[in-house]
């Protein structure tokens, strides 16, 4: 998955914290440190997370595979 | 582009503005040909937690941005773009192929200014930050413990970074060429504020200070820096952090107003020709948009904000497909940025550029959590907060409506008094 935080709006309410505690992290009282690629597996506490936030601060979406392959060429490349 | 045939637009810049461009032209309903073209070699991805996070290894380097999988886009990374043909409607790619466009938007965004002297840039060691690449490699080499990392600059990257390496009890020195610190973002008290913040967890923190040059091992490595005071620093890691260069070299030669600042746009996002009227089909957004500001009298303004590059994206998206200038709508986001350090979040809200007075409001700098607001001629511009960002939405109508400074007290936390402090014109 991916996921990003709209910082601005954020208010550190850390309702995402108690939804998805692997993946949302307060750093000091409100700083949000977040998981960016979550495993699909962790889809439920993502989107819970997300259905949790008082000022709909979170976006997330499940990978496109497609795009994945484009990624993993873009890394293979950088390998070379 | 006709009610009948949608067109192609090419969004060049696989960014944070690309992609929400992208985002807002499907959700208008734009139904043609959507292209996204990027130099680097990934999709679109976010930056702030570069400088953070990332760094410090909370999570992984992935910070690929959430793309819908219904958007419909393709997306051509690895790719710089390297001319525009005005005439013929094509964006030319650097290997020669053209992109034809119906209409067109320059998301290009900035790159690190490099250290200006070549060679000394050319050291391993030095490094600049402000790609996915660029921190993984400083991330991989924090894992490594450097005996001492220096900063240079005296900007947001240079604390964040610096933040990270007292947070991993590695010793840090950052070098400020100014007598205070993020005083162009947020003001010199603030500024000032952060210094002491930064000291307390044990920066090294040089104000007045600048490198008169670097000196190398025998085989190309950085081993040290002689400052112009004549003292020395030995380090093999040092981070340039001097401020961001906006990618318009590529539009030369394409007759648009792009200089050092940016490309120049108007309040609708319509990139301007040389001779100062709107070019017909090309639109700008994000860091490498010169733009008027309506919450300053229109002065022009580039701001690298990840609120802008979203908000601005986002306008110019519906002017692209607006029929005729009538039904355009302006840009006129409130600036808007934050920053993490040393367990601290700063926000701000609106432009501190000009602000001759500045007061907390709430809470105190001795407790590290405060509201302040700038002034300009008697009138409130600007506000920030230090870990009380719930309070700070409420301050946004007395920027737009330029409420009085200083503001009344009065609220049940407000202090009894707010101390206005002047601000000096250096300061600014």
């Amino acid at each position: 998955m991916r996921v990003v935080v709209d910082l601005n709006r954020c208010q550190g309410y850390a309702q995402c914290v108690y939804a998805a505690p692997r993946h949302f992290v307060l750093h000091g009282r409100e700083a949000l440190v977040y998981d960016t690629a979550p495993d699909d597996a962790d889809r439920a506490a993502i989107e819970r997370a997300a259905q949790a936030c008082p000022v709909r601060a979170i976006t997330a979406c499940a990978d496109d595979p497609a795009d994945d392959s484009a990624d993993r060429a873009a890394a293979a490349g950088e390998a070379r | 582009m006709s009610a009948h045939d949608p067109g192609r637009i090419v969004i060049v810049g696989a960014s944070l503005a690309g992609l929400s461009a992208a985002k807002a032209l499907r959700a208008h309903g734009f139904s043609g040909g959507l292209m996204l073209v990027g130099d680097e070699p990934h999709r679109p991805y976010d930056r702030p937690p570069l400088s953070k996070q990332v760094l410090r290894g909370d999570f992984g380097p992935d910070t690929t941005l959430p793309q819908p999988a219904d958007l419909d886009i393709a997306v051509r990374t690895g790719t710089a773009a390297a001319g525009l043909d005005r005439d013929g409607r094509a964006v030319i790619l650097a290997d020669g192929e053209r992109l034809a466009y119906d209409r067109c938007l320059v998301a290009t965004g900035t790159r690190a200014r490099p250290w200006p002297n070549p060679a000394e840039a050319a050291l391993a060691g030095v490094a600049t930050l402000r790609t996915r690449a660029d921190a993984e490699r400083l991330r991989q080499r924090l894992r490594e413990r450097p005996a001492r990392v220096v900063l240079v600059g005296g900007g947001f990257i240079s604390f964040e970074v610096a933040s990270v390496c007292r947070e991993l009890d590695i010793p840090v020195t950052v070098l400020v060429r100014d007598a205070v610190p993020l005083a162009r973002a947020i003001g010199a008290p603030l500024g000032a504020f952060m210094a002491e913040v930064a000291r307390d967890a044990g920066v090294d923190l040089r104000l007045g200070a600048a490198i008169a040059r670097m000196e190398a091992d025998g085989r190309g490595r950085l081993a040290g820096l002689v400052l112009e005071d004549g003292g020395r620093i030995e380090t093999d890691c040092l981070v340039v952090a001097i401020g961001a260069a906006r990618n318009v070299e590529w539009l030369d030669g394409a007759g648009l107003a792009a200089d050092r600042n940016g490309l120049r746009c108007d309040r609708f996002c319509r990139a301007l020709r040389a001779d100062g009227t709107a070019a017909d089909g090309i639109f700008a957004a994000g860091d490498v948009a010169h733009w008027p500001n309506p919450h300053d009298g229109d002065a022009l303004v580039a701001v690298e904000h990840w609120g802008n590059a979203v908000a601005q994206a986002r306008i110019a998206a519906r002017n692209m497909l607006a029929q005729d200038p009538a039904g355009m709508v302006p840009h006129d986001h409130l600036p808007d940025f934050w920053s993490q350090q040393f367990g601290l979040t700063i926000k701000l809200l609106g432009l501190t550029a000009g602000a001759d007075a500045f007061a907390v409001v709430r809470g105190a700098m001795a407790e590290r959590r405060f509201l302040a607001v700038f002034g300009k001629a008697g009138r409130t511009v600007a506000v920030a907060s230090v870990d009380s960002a719930r309070w700070l939405p409420a301050y946004r109508s007395a920027i737009l409506e330029g409420a009085p400074f200083p503001p009344l007290p009065g609220g049940l936390d407000a202090p009894r008094r707010i101390e206005t402090q002047v601000l000096e014109e250096t300061a600014r």
